[in-house]
């Protein structure tokens, strides 16, 4: 047995060190790319949304590769993602690949069946041992979002350029190349050290904005053109609505280790959605409340095209701008989205930022209330 | 063990037909009055609003039939990327916004037990609201029998409370309206469509077909019903002499049966309702295509249509093709379309025996 997952910001790492402590053969597949994209577009159903686009690529490049079972985690929410495996169930079937499907989700009461699905992926039935390499993997996932969180954070600062992506990038390739929680957690416990250590300038006028929108695209940088990124480029303290962990939390354990954010995100958006609309629709809104309320510059939803959930945030954002006082700019993303288009529009978005904080700071100092 | 029977004597049609007995009170005060936009769950469920506001003593006001105005207005005052059923609906609702006191767009997150309707009906009222303004007051009740159905006279009482506070005429009503509907819901059994029957206030059967041939058109009620979105497609297929089953027309039971056959529950009504048709009809001789009538950007078709039309060319030798519409759509395009499919469907008839080079039918698409 082969396990192969689909990809998903830097969750193949935990996955990974989990597969490994349990001694079960994992592919990872390729790093998503172009060809990743091309794959998935060609077999995919036209206006399907582009994460199972990408993940289908995944699929295809990872059995390519000699994986023979793949693991997802499902759900039975009105979002599509709940019927993906069924989906790609059938194109690979259409496509002459003999794979099997294992969809880790919330069991309705049937525990036993979760139970087998879980003992049959981690190849014992030792549920010790596969807690052990769950915890392992769920800490090396809370330490490596934890990280990529300050690096969004601190990037705009850094006195001499790169130096944050240099402790990054060689943390995430030091990272592919061993196996274990325990040797990963080391590694990542070091480059932190490594990013206290860089010079920052925190004299600089930075903008902070916030990401909203679609979980797929908002983790997944290469969904998103690696939009945090290019936004701590133009001066732009980054801050993501979701993380892999938060999502895993939520998912795998319903909400009840959701915590008081949870809570503060949907008293947030009540006023404008009263109940769940499906996939993070009303985190949308929430999440863009909360912003403004923390005196964020602005809010960027990222979404694919054609997600329902999104949409009907998508028409709600307008009010929401208006009423809280937040510039709100929505960028969709498709397998056709060209990245120049994409960046010259960011830095339409900063300069207006960035004009209206001058504006206000104006005002300030010519008011004499 | 199915069969359909292609008309109703008239007889029958009179038994159907359910009085205004309820509008008792109709009193010398100005009624209120109800709008209903005619869009989206207006066509499974017309009869049973109606009824229900009638007899509790409501005028009820069903907006104009889709026209150009309504598309137009309803596409200015949406996002580019609603889809053009959500799009159409806010024009309906426009067209009602200075004719009515109250207007009813119910927030419809579940219909069954364990099951939803698409994201976009569970922001509905929402998405009104903040895209149209000046709107008279809307009756956005929740409607989420997602766990259970036990909330459901609960329900019924919050929308009746709209127009009178008495619960025992709310309960009246809501009995009334649901016979109205059970003999909705037998007209479609019988192969009558929502397209077939007259009125908003009325069942009556107006048209009926005898054609042999049967097609089965697949699609959400609020695309294959509106005679302006579908560009009439039932009464195209109807000329050209086939008679045009949908998922309504389906047993339920047959329905859930084929539904419950895929390895995880289909989470979406619509989608479980035209699943289960398509897989019935799969195994079905006598049906002889299947048409998927979508509208862009429909999240639930993408995922649906593409699993009907890969088992469909897997396990039968039926053709399938698959109509998308948008606001763009031009009527000639589809015309050469459903022309095409209805000339291969004839084709096939007559020569029975004839085996393509490619040693399979060649399908559409």
């Amino acid at each position: 047995m082969k396990i192969t997952f689909p990809h998903m910001g830097n969750m193949y790492l935990p996955i990974k060190a989990m597969f490994d402590d349990l001694g079960v053969e994992v592919v990872v597949p390729p790093k998503n790319s172009k060809k990743t994209l091309e794959i998935g577009t060609k077999y995919s159903p036209e206006l399907i949304c582009l994460p199972m686009k990408i993940n289908l690529g995944n699929y295809v490049e990872s059995i390519e590769k000699g994986a023979d079972t793949i693991v997802v985690t499902g759900s039975c929410g009105p979002c599509r993602f709940g019927y993906f495996a069924e989906v790609e169930k059938e194109i690979l079937k259409d496509l002459g690949y003999d794979v099997e499907f294992v969809v880790l989700e919330a069991p309705d009461g049937d525990i036993k069946e979760f139970y087998n699905r879980i003992s049959k992926i981690a190849n014992t039935k030792n549920m010790i041992k596969i807690a052990k390499a769950l915890k392992g993997g769920i800490s090396v996932l809370k330490k490596i979002d934890k990280l990529e969180e300050q690096v969004l954070k601190l990037r705009p600062y850094e006195k001499n350029k790169g130096d944050i992506d240099k402790v990054y990038k060689k943390l995430i390739s030091n990272l592919e190349n061993i196996t274990g929680a325990q040797k990963m957690l080391q590694l990542i416990s070091q480059a932190q050290r490594d990013i206290e250590k860089i010079p920052l300038d925190y004299n600089r006028d930075v903008l902070k904005v916030g990401l909203v929108g679609e979980i797929y695209t908002i983790i997944e940088d290469f969904a998103n053109i690696d939009i945090g990124k290019k936004l701590n480029e133009l001066g732009v303290v980054v801050h993501k609505s979701h993380s892999t962990f938060r999502w895993l939390l939520e998912h795998l354990f319903y909400n009840s280790i959701g915590g008081t954010r949870e809570k503060d995100i949907r008293k947030a958006a009540k006023p404008y959605v009263k109940t769940m609309v499906g996939g993070h629709g009303r985190e949308t809104i929430g999440n863009t409340i909360i912003y403004a309320k923390e005196g964020y510059d602005g809010v960027i939803q990222v979404m694919p095209f054609t997600c329902m959930p999104e949409i009907v945030a998508m028409s709600l954002l307008p009010q929401v701008q208006n009423e809280h006082d937040i510039p709100v700019m929505t960028l969709i993303i498709d397998e056709m989205t060209g990245e120049a288009g994409y960046v010259t529009r960011l830095e339409a978005y900063v300069d207006l930022l960035r004009n209206r904080r001058e504006k206000y700071k104006n005002e300030k100092m010519l008011s004499w209330r | 063990m199915f069969k359909i029977k292609f008309c109703l004597k008239s007889s029958e049609i009179a038994n159907n037909y359910i009085g205004d007995e309820g509008i008792e009170n109709r009193k010398d005060q100005m009624r209120m009055k109800i709008g209903i936009p005619r869009g989206l769950f207006y066509y499974y469920y017309y009869p049973l609003w109606t009824k229900f506001f009638e007899t509790l003593g409501a005028e009820v006001i069903v907006s104009g039939k889709t026209n150009k105005q309504i598309i137009d207005s309803g596409v200015q005052h949406t996002v580019d990327d609603a889809c053009l059923p959500v799009k159409i609906y806010h024009g309906h609702v426009m067209d009602l916004k200075d004719k009515v006191d109250l207007i009813f767009v119910p927030k419809i997150m579940s219909i069954y037990k364990g099951e939803y309707i698409c994201p976009k009906f569970c922001g509905l009222p929402e998405m009104i609201k903040s895209s149209l303004k000046d709107l008279p007051p809307i009756i956005d009740t929740t409607i989420d029998f997602h766990k259970s159905k036990k909330k459901l006279l609960k329900t019924v009482y919050e929308i009746g409370k709209y127009v009178t506070h008495d619960k025992n005429k709310i309960h009246f009503a809501f009995e009334q309206s649901l016979k109205q509907h059970k003999a909705y819901m037998d007209y479609m059994k019988k192969g009558i469509l929502p397209t077939d029957i007259d009125g908003s206030k009325r069942l009556q059967c107006i048209h009926s077909c005898k054609n042999k041939k049967k097609i089965l058109l697949l699609g959400h009620p609020y695309n294959i019903y509106d005679a302006y979105l579908s560009m009439n497609i039932i009464e195209k297929l109807r000329k050209n002499h086939l008679h045009v089953m949908t998922q309504d027309t389906f047993d339920t039971r047959i329905i859930n049966e084929k539904a419950a056959t895929m390895d995880k529950k289909m989470f979406w009504s619509f989608g479980r309702k035209v699943l289960g048709a398509a897989l019935y009809a799969m195994e079905q001789k006598d049906i002889q295509g299947i048409i998927y009538l979508s509208s862009f950007g429909c999240g639930i078709d993408s995922v649906i249509a593409d699993i009907i039309e890969r088992r469909t060319r897997r396990n039968a030798d039926k053709p399938f093709i698959l109509l998308t519409l948008d606001e763009h759509t031009g009527e000639a395009g589809i015309d050469t379309r459903i022309e095409a499919f209805v000339d291969m469907i004839q084709w096939r008839e007559k020569n029975e025996n004839y085996i393509s080079t490619h040693g399979k039918y060649v399908s559409t698409n």
